[in-house]
């Protein structure tokens, strides 16, 4: 009978260790006779194991191996005997490199993990089933449990099992007492790592299966396409100007004043920055300055900004920017209400807040609006974002609006905590206002804008004589 | 910065099924063919044309991509490094841990941070979905997921929602509210449907649309209030692992990577993928933009990272060590772009200069992978989840150093 599970959908391989072939060189680096390790001979009872390294010797290979810092060889080591290369004489459960006298050994090639083929569970079934029997029925509470659950599962493979487990056994006993306990040492370190006991993690734990198989031959192919490559130093010199002028905004190099909210524990740097502000500072006008994008993402500027084109006369610009912006981020089901909004409020001949189009690019819109789509506003949005990056944005700089918030600007001072001031800090952490209520009070704003917004009607004022001069 | 490539949408309704969609632009020897990616993905799998044979294509194509690398080539002159020699050297850079989350019962597969700098939603492989206050380290939501290995999460732009999705094919979205017995598993939508697990998911621009990228090789782009699916990208050919959005004004690109060791850059309106890198020895597990939007950065399983230009369009830097053999499983960039951090399968993070290519410092502290790294969203400090069930936010140390124990964590300083 074959079980069919309802879950394939082709996820059978396990991830690429491209990780196992670097370590494996390695590891062979690591036991030349003559360049490597340092190995020798240790007593164990009356038995004598050959080929025995403790765990200082192994740090300090690999630091003058690699050249690196000792703390960073010890987590690479511990790696290697995580992943079972080296495995522990004594404390066999705890697989981890003391960089001390305790023992390990070399885990022989055969034992090594390989990415042809998992760990079987038959090949832990007669393991399992060996042991059993020479341990006459006295397995580790985790194997008792793994060994339960084989017996449940493989059944029907049992006695293939049990035998193979038997001659296995007898074949041992042949052997001389120290192979013996070598190999033992090994096959056991061999199934710590592949399966852990519990409560451990193993370091072959890689996460879910993958659609590819790694061992498969690889197969090229590719699509041709136009390339439109640029000279690449001016490229990279675009990197090196664009760290130079960011270099100040960065917190990791440049220590942010008054100070960072997670060293401190006080968030009064958050509180500078926010959106509703009344002076910002110092550091957000520079970075306001960089370029017209970083104006607007940043609210404050954005702020800014509406209120330098209220005062030229050209906030439709933005609103329109907005607006599409709306739109083609915005739900599908308000697409048609949405342009038709945008249709009346801005594109329409006569048109309250009327943008200021080239003719083409309004035919164009016009009529995509017809049947109305997420992207049909893209040409028009370009054209106006294009116009106020390059014209009014440089005029914005040189206004007397964003000088005055230049010299107006706070340049906050730098926290000086003492240490008992610190832990107050930590105490009395801010909780902060939750972001649903600061998005339902921007949303308010929003809508009072809107309705500040809306074209003035004479008719209806002068019916409810508002008008009304007596 | 160079305006991006604008690539001409048409719209309009297709040549072989007549729907209204965007169109690509194909050429089909010297004419001109006006099909909706979906009706080009079809034409493309139906076999071979009179003449062709699979060995013949296979020949064809090998040529092409040897020419496309000797055009690369030619354009290829100085290396990153010798053009940063100019750029100042950095500090010693001494990362503390300020902050340790821990409430998930085990491994932390993903996080995000909300554009409020402090909070942080994180997933786990039990199913369980955590929004933190990392800045108070309280707990202010969860969400237990009805299905395990909760790959992906994202925190919406507005702070008022969260995306999750793993095993369950799906990406589903969770309203928050402000009170705090609330189930929210009663508010739930299910926006996403793929044919294999989700393995990343983000927001874009608004709360309204989700881009996920799922073990199915494809990606795609839904509306959150109907479900629907607005575009989807095929061109994988193995999982997409990992996905993100450009952060440019123009916004209308992302890049995805994938177990096919391929990072390909696609267009949203039109479905194309208009760009591809293929580099990698390994499967690529983390891919994320350079802050100017003019380059990304991935991390692969071949335990290098490594920094493609958009338009270069070539590898521009690598980032590996002798030292460093374990595949890297997740990157950020620092606000101005000049520090890499990368998480590892040995329970590390190094920091990378991202100019000079050297590395800056190696952190210890995890006791298991590193799954995911992000900095926040004012680049203040920056969080890594491991498989070790823990989270952990860091910063510089100078300076200030004291303990202070607290009921059950510890606070490092």
């Amino acid at each position: 009978m074959t079980i069919r599970t309802l879950r394939d959908y082709g996820q059978h391989y396990r991830p690429r260790m491209a990780c196992l072939k670097n370590v494996e060189v390695f590891v062979v680096e690591m036991q030349d006779p003559k360049s490597g390790v340092k190995g020798a001979d240790q007593k164990l009872n009356v038995t004598i194991i050959p080929h025995v390294i403790n765990g200082q010797d192994v740090l300090a290979w690999i630091v003058t191996k690699m050249k690196v810092t000792t703390e960073e060889a010890q987590a690479f080591g511990t790696m290697l005997v995580a992943y079972g290369y080296i495995y522990p004489l004594q404390n066999h459960r705890k697989l981890v490199l003391v960089p001390d006298s305790t023992l390990y050994r070399f885990q022989t090639p055969y034992f090594w993990p390989v990415q042809k083929w998992p760990a079987e569970d038959i090949d832990y079934a007669i393991y399992l089933a060996r042991r059993n029997i020479r341990k006459k029925g006295m397995l580790e509470p985790y194997e008792q449990q793994h060994y339960d659950n084989l017996h449940k599962w493989m059944n029907p493979k049992w006695d293939f099992i049990v035998m193979q487990a038997t001659e296995q056994y007898k074949a041992n006993k042949e052997r001389k007492k120290p192979d013996r306990v070598v190999l033992d040492c090994q096959e056991r370190a061999y199934w710590i790592v592949h399966r852990p006991p519990r409560r451990t993690h193993s370091a072959m734990d890689y996460g879910l299966d993958r659609l590819i198989d790694p061992n498969a031959e690889e197969v090229t192919g590719d699509i041709t396409r136009e390339i439109h490559s640029v000279y690449v130093p001016s490229v990279l010199l675009s990197f090196v100007k664009f760290v130079t002028t960011h270099h100040n905004h960065d917190p990791f190099l440049t220590t942010p004043v008054p100070s960072n909210p997670w060293i401190t524990d006080s968030d009064e740097f958050w509180q500078l920055n926010s959106r509703s502000v009344d002076i910002p500072t110092k550091l957000s006008v520079e970075r306001w300055v960089l370029s017209f994008w970083e104006l607007i993402s940043d609210p404050r500027g954005r702020v800014d900004f509406k209120l330098f084109l209220k005062k030229e006369h050209s906030a439709e610009n933005m609103a329109f920017y907005e607006a599409a912006e709306e739109m083609r981020w915005g739900a599908a089901s308000a697409i048609p209400e949405k342009s038709q909004f945008i249709f009346n409020t801005f594109l329409k001949p006569g048109a309250p807040r009327w943008i200021n189009i080239d003719g083409r690019t309004m035919g164009l819109t016009v009529k995509g609006l017809v049947v109305p789509h997420r992207y049909v506003l893209d040409a028009a949005q370009t054209h106006i974002f294009l116009l106020m990056k390059k014209d009014t944005f440089y005029r914005y700089l040189k206004s007397p609006v964003h000088k005055d918030m230049q010299k107006r600007a706070l340049v906050p001072a730098p926290h000086v905590f003492t240490d008992a001031q610190l832990e107050a800090n930590v105490r009395n952490r801010n909780p902060g206002i939750s972001p649903i209520l600061q998005w339902q009070q921007e949303e308010e704003e929003k809508a009072a804008a809107a309705v500040a917004a809306r074209p003035i009607d004479v008719k209806a004022m002068v019916a409810t004589n508002k008008l009304d001069r007596k | 910065m160079c305006d991006q490539t604008f690539l001409a949408i048409t719209f309009g309704p297709c040549d072989s099924c007549s729907e209204n969609r965007p169109l690509m632009n194909l050429y089909i020897k010297t004419e001109p063919i006006n099909y909706c990616s979906l009706c080009m993905e079809i034409m493309a799998c139906q076999g071979l044309a009179s003449g062709e044979t699979l060995k013949s294509l296979k020949a064809e194509s090998e040529t092409l991509r040897k020419k496309l690398e000797e055009e690369r080539k030619k354009l290829h002159d100085v290396e990153l490094e010798k053009v940063a020699e100019k750029a100042e050297a950095l500090g010693e850079l001494n990362m503390k841990t300020r902050r340790t989350l821990k409430g998930h019962g085990n491994k932390v597969l993903c996080m995000d941070w909300c554009k409020d700098k402090r909070r942080i939603v994180s997933s786990s492989q039990d199913g369980k979905v955590i929004v933190w206050d990392a800045f108070t380290t309280n707990k202010e939501h969860a969400v237990t997921m009805p299905t395990t290995w909760v790959m992906a999460c994202a925190y919406a732009p507005s702070g008022c929602a969260i995306a999750c999705g793993g095993l369950d094919n799906k990406c589903s979205v969770y309203p928050l509210s402000l009170d705090k017995d609330e189930n929210l598993a009663a508010k739930k939508k299910s926006v996403a449907m793929h044919t294999n697990y989700l393995s990343g998911c983000t927001f874009t621009n608004s709360d309204m649309q989700i881009l996920t990228s799922s073990g199915d090789g494809t990606s795609a782009l839904w509306d959150v209030e109907s479900g629907q699916l607005l575009q989807s990208f095929h061109g994988h050919s193995a999982d997409v692992l990992t996905l993100d959005l450009a952060p440019s004004e123009t916004g209308n690109t992302f890049v995805s990577g994938g177990s096919d060791k391929k990072a390909n850059v696609w267009d949203l309106r039109s479905g194309q993928n208009v760009q591809s890198f293929d580099t990698h020895d390994s499967d690529i597990n983390c891919v994320k933009y350079y802050p100017s939007g003019d380059a990304f950065a991935s991390a692969s399983d071949d335990s290098t990272c490594r920094l493609f230009d958009l338009r270069a369009d070539r590898e521009v830097s690598i980032y590996s060590k002798d030292s460093i053999m374990f595949g890297a499983a997740s990157v950020d960039f620092s606000l101005s772009g000049r520090l890499l951090f990368a998480g590892y399968n040995d329970y590390t993070i190094n920091v990378w200069d991202v100019l000079k290519g050297t590395r800056v410092a190696i952190l210890f502290g995890h006791e298991n992978r590193v799954s995911s790294l992000r900095v926040s969203p004012d680049g203040t400090a920056f969080c890594s989840g491991s498989w070790d069930n823990t989270l952990r936010v860091r910063q510089e140390g100078r300076g200030v150093g004291r303990e202070l124990k607290q009921g059950g964590t510890t606070l490092y300083g």
